[in-house]
């Protein structure tokens, strides 16, 4: 059995050690949020917080998650209510098809946590490892830009 | 009068001293240039090449700055150094430099107005190159776009900030005089010894430093730790364990796969992507000579690697971390080795090496996409693995590849290579 902290909530799962926690998220807990892009840590569709740092989900095995926290875009807030970034990144529509939008969301929650303040260069640097095929970018860094401003912790 | 005498005899000695350290610390200016002409597309072309060859953009361009503009910190033992500013500027820059300036300043280390250069600008390899090559990397120089930029002030401890101490450093470490050619060794031979001590100074990195930061000569070559990556030694390659050729070391050296080894990472990535930069034969020069360079350390003789199947507690873990985290890239059916017939991690140098230390740092910082086509690219996993799964998977690694040589002290050296590296 693994033991997995999954948005504050412990499950108790029967998988092996060596499943990567996205197929994990999305199979055995019914989190849907991350996506499976590229399996290979070159697209960060699939990012997701451990211990409050941006990992790809699709390369980190479910056995080396003992005693640590794992956060998901579900986390932030829901269709209902949605979080400063989400809602952000409704308002200037920066979702293209969407599909790279749960880990850009993610991502830019572990810079805004630890950095409220970042300047362009410093949200460029980090958020070069999740890529958009739609080339949505703009709208994205908008997004992020205008959380920044209101203040908002992500 | 033997009153007077002792005075005399002090004073002169006294004169005498203090001419001395004037001649050895003191150096002129040389006159400020008039503007620089243009110089001709062949000879910037070569100047391109010249300016390849010595890795000038690794040190002198600091990420996201400008081409040439320097900036970049360069962590010594002795402090911290920030590259400068070799665009033409005339006032941040060497704009004001002449032909003579800069010469002087490659073969002797010392700056237009007269100031020591600290060594860790290679001027010790660059005054083994020859005159044309030097006039054709000032010209290149001079034709880049001049930015206007400072880089931030050094940190170096006492008394080593007093730049007219490195006069002395130069009186033990600067000998050597251009490379001539040796006729009984072929033209290709000369042409990577001439790169490889000349302006690749390859050695800087690839060798011992001693106390004062110089190159251990009797050890040269025999390998360096640069910014916390093991520089390997270059000699016996050839007969090594797993022996390289020249294809495979031609491929490394620009920016590929090597068949059977890997491809370069950490600091040696951005000079094999200069070297691919330069034209194929001096990368053929270059792996010709260093796989001539014979083994001159007695070094212990160390028992042939094995790979023997050690079922433990920590070697399962290890596995499943692999499992997990490594093999969709490196597994035996993965895409990535099967398309582009990448070579097991048990055969690369990373793992093969006597230090796990390339291995972690590898795993820890990843591989950034590179202009190398293909990129051979590796994600980051200082966030996703602690020190005792790194140890583990590292420890499983070392086993596939050389189970009779394990790695010791695998989480003190992996605590260490975190404290350095501060992670963004």
């Amino acid at each position: 059995m693994i033991t997995l902290d999954i948005n504050g909530k412990t499950h108790e799962l029967d998988i092996p050690e060596d499943m990567p926690l996205l197929y994990a998220l999305r199979n055995q807990v019914g989190l849907n949020g991350a996506k499976y892009g590229c399996g290979l840590g070159q697209c960060g569709a699939c990012t997701v917080l451990v211990n409050d740092k941006p990992v790809f989900s699709c390369l980190t095995p479910c056995g080396a998650l003992a005693g640590k926290s794992v956060r998901t875009v579900e986390s932030l807030g829901s269709a209902e209510q949605p979080g400063p970034l989400q809602k952000a990144f409704i308002d200037v529509q920066a979702a293209q098809c969407g599909y790279c939008i749960a880990g850009m969301i993610v991502r830019a929650q572990a810079l805004l946590e630890a950095n409220p303040q970042p300047d362009d260069e410093t949200i460029r640097r980090h958020m070069a490892p999740n890529l958009c095929r739609c080339g949505t970018h703009v709208r994205i860094l908008a997004a992020i830009k205008s959380v920044i401003a209101q203040g908002a912790k992500g | 009068m033997k009153r007077k005498t002792i005075i005399g005899a002090v004073l002169a000695i006294g004169v005498v001293g203090i001419g001395f350290a004037f001649w050895m610390m003191w150096r002129p200016e040389i006159p400020v240039a008039s503007q620089h002409q243009n110089a001709g597309r062949e000879s910037l072309d070569r100047g391109r090449r010249v300016v390849e060859a010595g890795d000038c953009a690794v040190c002198h361009t600091r990420p996201g700055g400008a081409y040439m503009a320097g900036g970049l910190p360069l962590v010594t033992p002795f402090g911290t150094l920030f590259t400068t500013n070799i665009t033409p500027d005339r006032e941040t820059g060497i704009g004001e430099w002449s032909l003579d300036a800069f010469e002087r300043a490659m073969r002797e280390g010392i700056a237009r107005d007269g100031h020591f250069l600290y060594p860790a600008f290679p001027y010790v390899h660059y005054r083994k190159m020859s005159d044309a090559d030097i006039a054709d990397a000032y010209a290149f120089l001079m034709s880049v776009d001049p930015v206007k930029y400072t880089a931030p002030e050094n940190h170096i401890i006492f008394p080593m900030n007093f730049r007219p101490l490195v006069s002395f450093w130069n009186l033990l470490f600067l000998h050597g005089e251009p490379l001539e050619p040796l006729p009984e060794r072929s033209a290709l031979w000369n042409r990577g010894r001439y790169l490889v001590e000349g302006a690749g100074h390859c050695s800087s990195c690839h060798s011992p430093l001693n106390l004062i930061g110089g190159e251990k000569s009797s050890e040269l070559f025999n390998g360096g730790v640069v910014d916390g990556w093991t520089a390997p030694a270059l000699r016996g390659m050839a007969m090594a364990e797993h022996p390289w050729n020249e294809a495979q070391l031609v491929a490394y050296l620009t920016g590929e796969v090597a068949q059977g080894h890997g491809a370069a990472a950490g600091p040696m990535l951005p000079v094999s992507l200069s070297i691919a930069q330069m034209p194929t034969e001096d990368a053929h020069a270059i792996a010709q000579y260093i796989l001539d360079l014979e083994k001159t350390s007695s070094a212990v003789t160390l028992p042939p690697c094995a790979s023997t199947a050690k079922p433990g507690a920590k070697a399962l873990s290890g596995a499943s971390l692999f499992d997990g985290a490594c093999a969709s890239c490196h597994g035996s059916a993965a895409p990535m080795r099967v398309i582009e017939a990448r070579p097991a991690l048990a055969n690369t140098s990373a793992v093969t090496a006597d230090s796990p230390r390339n291995l972690i740092q590898t795993i820890l910082q990843g591989i950034p996409m590179s202009t190398a086509a293909p990129s051979h690219y590796m994600p980051s996993f200082a966030h996703s693995l602690d020190d005792a799964q790194l140890a583990a998977l590292a420890e499983y690694l070392r086993n596939e590849s050389c189970a009779t040589r394990p790695w010791k002290d695998l989480e003190k050296t992996i605590k260490s290579i975190r404290a350095q590296e501060q992670q963004p």
